[in-house]
């Protein structure tokens, strides 16, 4: 098989993410080391894959008005918007898995085809999720109020944190 | 520990020992975990970030399986010690050149190292040598259990752990064997072997050294997904590919002698011969060389040097380590000079031995 950019051997078979199907490119060390920009690590290959999985599939199913206000949508959270992760294929907290399922759920779908965990759990068991992504919330907002220099409101803050932190 | 006491040491993933070393270099497991209550890293503040280095180092130092181990503030590290550990495969080059607090704890032995801060709170990652992907299983589950007493994990009823990248999601995990093919590169065989893995989502990389060279026909077989199966399956998925593989690899390895033993033969010798005796060489090179004379050992077409010499000179001409064991920081043109040195030394050494 020749690689289907320049037409030498193709040695590298990169499994790509692209539309709604998984795309198999065969390529020649020289274009797939172009491809990969392998100058960074394995975690960043995906990130630009990711991003353009998630625009093409946005274009198809939304107007331009649906497409700017899913962009807008924001996690109570963390604050990162649709927009940010779309552009760095990161997320912002765990949260956001829940604020933004439907949107990520045919991303998962198309990344692992199944979208049940049915592996290891925490053996910890019970434990307060919703604390826990209360204290990010809380935490950026006290950083907030430091900004603003509204240092009463960080000192409560600081105190909700801390009878948070000392429940945990 | 040191750095300077591992630059003597060769690293687990190149000891050259364990079931079918010769083919497979090493197993590795990865789990990608996050705290449950902070914003995930793109999202940290710096004091985040402490806090996230703080918590862990804290926690961790005082339980048995991190007592021997060492905790790197990587943020002080010099970089060309930040490129020892990528070079040793410890970290990775996204911890090494990102910002802010982050941490590495390595144990003794190098099996098990844990990044902290890297693109989730924590990577931990377990290697061993040769195809022994279930003894890294069920140290990472160990250690994976030990940590999670102390800390509670972002983790979601239906997908599973969280992680930053929805790519990794669900296990978290990510299992992968280095495998060493230069008998199938030489055949063009390469491409067939890896098509068929693509069809059941294996992923195939080449390992790149220096300049992001393809690095002597090492290549890299991982899990791509990560959710709706379980870590055993995961395990066995790219477990299962590995025996065809090594037999792939020897038939070409045969192959190869039958066909034309005189000029294999050749080749090696020239490899061997040109590593020990040029006066400057570069990286890439070496890799190149050492790769065919690592053939050669594992085909007796070369009979007064050792696996795990060859192992170790693979990881010892790297840029950091030659600079480390030179005692001496070397730009790319000294480097390719005190490589020379280096192997004409460990090479000559062997021979009169
Ligand atoms: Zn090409
Ligand atoms: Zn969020």
């Amino acid at each position: 098989m020749n690689c289907q950019k320049c037409h030498k051997p193709a040695t590298f078979h990169i499994t790509d993410l692209t539309g709604d199907e998984l795309l198999a490119l065969h390529l020649c060390a020289d274009c797939a080391k172009e491809y990969l920009n392998p100058e960074e690590d394995e975690s960043q290959i995906d990130a630009p894959t990711l991003t353009n999985l998630l625009t093409k599939q946005l274009k198809l199913g939304q107007t331009a008005e649906e497409l700017a206000e899913l962009d807008n949508k924001e996690c109570p959270i963390c604050g990162i918007t649709f927009f940010e992760f779309r552009q760095e294929g990161r997320l912002g907290c765990p949260y956001d898995y829940t604020h933004f399922a439907d949107e990520l759920e045919p991303l998962l779908v198309n990344v692992h085809a199944k979208i049940e965990h049915v592996g290891k759990t925490p053996k910890q068991g019970a434990y307060d999720a919703e604390s826990q992504t209360e204290l990010i919330r809380l935490r950026r907002e006290m950083k907030k109020a430091i900004e603003t220099e509204d240092y009463e409101a960080a000192s409560k803050l600081r105190d909700q944190i801390r009878q948070i932190e000392e429940k945990g | 520990m040191l750095l300077d006491d591992l630059a003597n040491r060769c690293g687990e993933w190149l000891r050259g020992s364990g079931p079918d070393s010769d083919i497979v270099m090493s197993s590795r497991v990865r789990l990608a975990r996050n705290l449950a209550d902070f914003p995930f890293i793109r999202r940290c503040t710096d004091i985040d970030r402490a806090n996230i280095a703080a918590t862990v180092h804290q926690r961790l130092s005082t339980i048995a399986e991190f007592n021997e181990a060492t905790f790197f503030d990587v943020n002080d590290l010099e970089t060309i010690d930040r490129q020892f550990l990528v070079e040793r495969q410890l970290i990775s080059r996204e911890l090494a050149d990102s910002e802010g607090a982050r941490t590495v704890a390595i144990d003794q032995l190098e099996n098990l190292s844990l990044m902290v801060n890297e693109e989730d709170h924590l990577r931990i990652q377990v290697m061993k040598s040769g195809f022994s992907l279930h003894e890294a299983w069920s140290q990472i589950n160990h250690v994976d259990d030990v940590i999670e007493k102390q800390m509670t994990y972002a983790y979601h009823q239906k997908l599973g752990y969280l992680t930053a990248c929805p790519t990794n999601v669900g296990t978290g995990m990510r299992v992968s064997v280095l495998v060493h093919l230069p008998a199938l590169v030489l055949m063009q065989q390469i491409e067939k072997v890896f098509r068929s893995f693509q069809k059941i989502n294996l992923a195939v990389r080449g390992l790149y050294g220096e300049g992001s060279q393809a690095m002597g026909d090492f290549f890299q077989v991982s899990n791509q997904i990560t959710l709706g199966k379980t870590e055993e399956d995961l395990i066995k998925q790219v477990g299962d590919v590995v025996p065809a593989l090594i037999t792939y690899e020897r038939k070409a390895r045969e192959q190869l002698i039958r066909d034309n033993q005189q000029k294999l033969f050749d080749q090696v010798s020239r490899a061997y011969g040109t590593l020990q005796n040029a006066q400057q060489i570069s990286s890439e090179e070496t890799m190149h060389l050492l790769s065919k004379v690592r053939m050669g050992i594992n085909l007796g077409l070369i009979g007064d040097l050792e696996i795990p010499t060859i192992n170790k000179l693979f990881i010892h001409t790297q840029p950091a380590h030659l600079q480390k064991i030179s005692g001496m920081a070397l730009d790319t043109a000294n480097r390719n000079i005190e490589r020379a040195n280096y192997l004409h030394t460990q090479l000559r050494r062997t021979m009169d031995n």
